[in-house]
Order: structure tokens, then C-alpha cells, then sequence
């Protein structure tokens, strides 16, 4: 962990309720599938916001807009500083993906798994992404996670874009995958762990204290024993979670 | 040049500044970001006899100014804390620490202290008996004098170490409760713990906290610390670790005035892991700034 004033390069939206947001500082040590804590003016509590890409000095997080904290978010401003914890939490482990990783997303789970494909493509591996949304407004990344060279499904329960119903769905229909690697809400989360005929590692969000372990705010019991989100995780692996 | 040592029960502190139990774990994540030995000490998570996961989560909600936790006393247990975490402890902090011990029963707090009682590295013993997230012992115990009493006479008993009573704002008449805690045996006083409360999802129209209610703490709750402190230097003659919403070494001269030897800073570690070093850092300008040469002499220095 360590604390970074990073200054907001752009702020714009990109989907219903979505931001993205371009942050420049001090990123060295960032890893995909790690996260970064947010103090916002006028909060108490940091925002635990995923890491979607690292590139240079340049930090990119993509947040949907659910309460005050990411509304005020919403509106800040290119040039304002924001006092940061980065290099928070354990990230996902790509030495485990073998030639043919599938990165599963679902609404604001789809961010971490960029930088996750770039390292995986950068590896040299054959990488499949299924993107799960509800509905075409709320879609976004498509493009970007394709100029990867990635494989990549969408999925929508109303079928509005790609393929209709969950990501489940589109998974059923894939069984050359070595591994696979996940970000979403639980529901999704849990669909995936029962329909995954291989091991992978399981993106979890908890409401957080602190963001590095100190609290114990977001404990949860696993096979391997009591592990903290913020730190343990969010990653964990399919063979430990307890449902 | 000023003076920040103050004594605890013959505890000597290079500084007042005290990480309350829960916001500072055993030591190791600040460890990471600076040298943890500039503290005065240190108390650390509230440990039982038996390891405790705590309660389901959500476990955390935010508040104006602070939040509500409801994590529920986990900890490992006294023996692995004990036989694990005190070494690990011992090589990122060389001073000695304040072991915070909670209990569902008498009999629980007296093993515990029993136990902890023989470890060289624990300077004083806080005695928690105001957890507000445990049904059954926690916070019950310290909501009438008899129990509180009760409780420090028994784990006086089996400890040769300085008890310090950990005390609850969630009563009516908490000078009562300190005073039976003196005259129980106590060496000293802490205070205070966290103020019940709870938030409500607008969303789900139910409560945030799957405990339902939280312990709330933060800078709203500085000026109702600082009031029991208050009420609580003017019954009893031991010292006092005041603590609640400090997260300024302005705070921090305060709530010395209102009674407190020393200083705990609980929420503010979680939101600024620096906080207890900033503090440290900033406190000899600040007591130039209002004419104090030693901290000593402003201890209950408002009455």
C-alpha cells in the first residue's frame, strides 16, 4: 500500500450511470485485479474503486454512479487532486491461466478484467471475454477489450446487444477454456462457479473500512479460513470460497 | 524544547498517542508505511479466549463525519495471539503494547488476563467491557456498576499488570461506572468506546449493517468524548486514555484538558493510515502554538 495524490486527467461518462475516469501519479506497483481507495471531499469513509488499466504514470477506473460518494465522484474535474491509497488488495494470479483464459464480467466487474486481458495477451495467451450487461445502454469496453485481440461475447438479459440472457448462457457454450477469471456481483459470481468446468479466481466487493486489512470490515470465511477482502482479496480461488 | 512524555500507571510513553483497538489490527499493515516504534503505544484488537469470526457482513457503514462498524470482536484467540501474533508483533514494535481482552463472562475475562498476564511485551491490560456488537457479555457487563466492578476485581486478581477498564457511553450515568471501577481495584480508566447507531439503505428500506445496529465513532463523536471524559476525570483519581473522534494533535490537547494522561485514535487510522504519525509529528508546534511546555500540565487542565 501507498498513499498517492493523483490528479483526474478526464472524467467522462461512458455508459448509463458509468464513468471512467484517467487519474495521473505515481502508479508503479499496480496490479490488475487490485484496487485503489478514494478520499472524496466531505466523506469519511475512502471509495474502494477496481483498477481497469495501468499505463505508465496513468491510472484508469471505470465506477458506476450507486449512492453520494460516486455521484460526487461523477462530477469532478480534470485537474483536481485526489489523495489516494493504491496497490490495495492481493490482484489476480495470471500464472495460473494456461493458453486459453475466459474472463467473465458483469456491469462495473467488467473494468478489472482489461487489464487483466492486456497482461494476459502480453503473455502471449488466447483470451476469451464474455461481457454481461442488462441492457445496450449500460454496455461498454466492447471495442476496447476487441483492439486487445481478444475474443469477446456480450451478453444482455433483455438481448438488446450479443447474445440474450446471463453470462452463464454464453459460457454453456464454451469448453476449450483452461481457466478462468471473474468480476461481478455475487448472483453472477455464483452462476459462474457452478457452470466453470475449470479452476479460476473469483473477483469479491464487500463494504470496506479501511481498504488494507486493519479493520477486518469485510472478513468472509473460506475453505483456507477467515480472509479479509481488502486484503486476502478480492481475488479469491475457486477451490476456497464458501458460498 | 517541549515535553510529550506522559505516564500510564508506570507505563512511561515518549508521546501520548495510543492506535485504540480495532483501527490498527496487530500492528503489521502500518508497520509497512513507517516506523510504528515513534508511537506511544499501541492497543490491539480486541482478542477473546475463543477465535471469533464476528458478525455477517455488511460490517461497515459511513456516517456524517465518522461511521457505524459492527464487526463483532474477531480475533484469532487469546492462545494464537499469544503464540502467533505477539512475535510477529515484536518485530515492528520494540515499545511495550496495550492488550485489549473482551469477554462473555467473568470467567472468560479472568482466563484471558490470566493468560495475557505473563507476556512480557503487554505494558497494560485494557479490560473491554463496552463492545456494542456482541449479544451476551460485550457491552452488557459495562452498563451497571456492580458487573463493571465485578469484572476488575476479578481480572485484578490473576494480573500483575496495570488494568485499565475500557467503559461504554451507551449509559446513563458512566462516572458511576468509572468510580465503582476504581474502588473495584482498576488502575485506570478507557474511554470512550463507540456510540450505538444505525443507517438505513434507502434502497433496500432495511437496515445497513446486517447487525442492524453499529458502534459509531469518528470526528462527530469528539465533543461527546470529550464530555465523558469530563464527567469521568471529576470521579475518579486514576489516570485516563481518552478517546473518540480524535484525529488532530489539536484533538488530541483537547481531550488532555477535558482529563486524558494519554491519547487513543481509533476511526481516523482507518480513513488516514499516517494519521497517529502526522499527529506525533505535529504535536510539539501545536503545544508551542498555545503556550504548553509539558503535556503534563494541561492533564485535566479545563475543570
Amino acid at each position: 500500500m501507498k498513499q498517492v495524490i493523483f490528479r483526474v486527467l478526464s472524467n467522462e461518462k461512458i455508459a448509463k450511470d458509468v464513468y471512467k475516469m484517467k487519474l495521473q501519479g505515481d502508479c508503479e506497483g499496480v496490479a490488475c485485479g487490485q484496487f485503489v481507495n478514494l478520499k472524496l471531499q466531505n466523506y469519511y469513509l475512502r471509495r474502494p474503486i477496481s483498477v481497469c488499466e495501468v499505463e505508465g504514470d496513468v491510472l484508469t477506473i471505470i465506477y458506476k454512479v450507486v449512492g453520494r460518494g460516486t455521484e460526487v465522484m461523477s462530477r469532478m474535474q480534470e485537474g483536481e487532486d485526489v489523495d489516494t491509497l493504491t496497490v490495495l488488495g492481493n490482484g489476480y494470479d495470471t500464472s495460473k491461466s494456461g493458453d486459453a483464459p475466459l474472463l467473465i464480467g458483469g456491469g462495473v466487474g467488467v473494468p478489472p478484467m482489461y487489464q487483466l486481458a492486456k497482461d494476459l495477451k502480453a503473455e502471449g495467451k488466447a483470451v476469451t471475454v464474455i461481457l454481461g450487461f442488462n441492457k445496450a445502454e449500460e454496455v461498454f469496453y466492447e471495442e476496447e477489450f476487441k483492439a486487445l485481440g481478444a475474443e469477446v461475447y456480450v451478453a444482455t438479459v433483455d438481448g438488446s446487444v450479443g447474445e440474450k440472457g446471463f453470462v452463464t448462457d454464453v459460457m454453456k457454450n464454451l469448453d476449450s477454456y483452461t481457466y478462468i477469471y471473474t468480476c461481478g456481483p455475487e448472483p453472477m459470481l455464483k452462476a459462474v462457479y457452478n457452470e466453470s468446468k475449470t479452476s479460476g479466481q473469483f473477483s469479491f466487493e464487500e463494504r470496506m473500512g479501511c481498504g488494507f486489512g486493519a479493520c477486518m470490515g469485510c472478513s468472509c470465511k473460506t475453505k483456507y479460513g477467515n480472509k479479509r477482502i481488502c486484503k486476502d482479496g478480492p481475488v479469491l480461488e475457486k477451490e476456497e470460497i464458501i458460498w | 524544547m517541549v515535553n510529550t512524555k506522559v505516564n500510564l500507571s508506570g507505563l512511561e510513553l515518549s508521546n501520548p498517542i495510543i492506535p485504540a483497538s480495532g483501527t490498527f489490527g496487530y500492528g503489521y499493515e502500518f508497520a509497512e508505511l513507517y516506523d510504528i516504534n515513534i508511537l506511544g503505544s499501541f492497543s490491539f484488537k480486541g482478542t477473546t479466549l475463543e477465535p471469533r469470526f464476528g458478525n455477517p457482513t455488511p460490517r461497515i457503514a459511513e456516517t456524517p463525519s465518522g461511521m457505524i462498524n459492527a464487526v463483532g470482536l474477531q480475533n484469532p484467540g487469546i492462545d494464537k495471539v499469544i503464540s502467533e501474533e505477539l512475535p510477529k508483533l515484536k518485530k515492528c514494535f520494540n515499545k511495550k503494547v496495550v492488550a485489549n481482552i473482551s469477554g462473555f463472562c467473568i470467567d472468560e475475562y479472568v482466563e484471558c488476563c490470566r493468560k495475557i498476564d505473563k507476556e512480557e511485551q503487554v505494558g497494560i491490560i485494557e479490560v473491554n467491557i463496552s463492545c456494542p456488537n456482541v449479544h451476551g457479555g460485550g457491552m452488557a457487563l459495562g452498563t451497571s456498576p456492580e458487573m463493571a466492578a465485578a469484572v476488575t476485581k476479578a481480572v485484578k486478581e490473576v494480573t500483575t499488570k496495570p488494568v485499565y477498564m475500557k467503559l461504554t457511553p451507551n449509559v446513563t450515568d458512566i462516572a458511576s461506572i468509572a468510580k465503582a471501577c476504581e474502588e473495584a481495584g482498576a488502575d485506570g480508566i478507557s474511554l470512550t468506546n463507540t456510540f450505538l447507531g444505525m443507517r438505513i439503505d434507502l434502497r433496500s428500506k432495511k437496515p445497513v449493517l446486517a447487525n442492524k445496529f453499529g458502534g459509531f465513532s469518528g470526528p462527530a463523536i469528539l465533543p461527546q468524548a470529550l464530555r465523558l471524559v469530563y464527567l469521568v476525570y471529576e470521579a475518579v483519581d486514576i489516570p485516563i486514555i481518552g478517546m473518540g473522534g480524535v484525529s488532530t494533535a489539536e484533538d488530541v490537547i483537547e481531550m488532555m484538558l477535558a482529563g486524558a494522561t494519554a491519547v487513543q485514535v481509533g476511526a481516523a487510522n482507518l480513513v488516514d493510515p499516517y494519521v497517529c504519525r502526522d499527529i506525533i509529528e505535529a504535536l510539539p508546534a501545536v503545544m508551542e502554538k498555545y503556550g504548553i511546555k509539558d503535556l503534563n500540565d494541561i492533564i485535566g487542565g479545563a475543570h
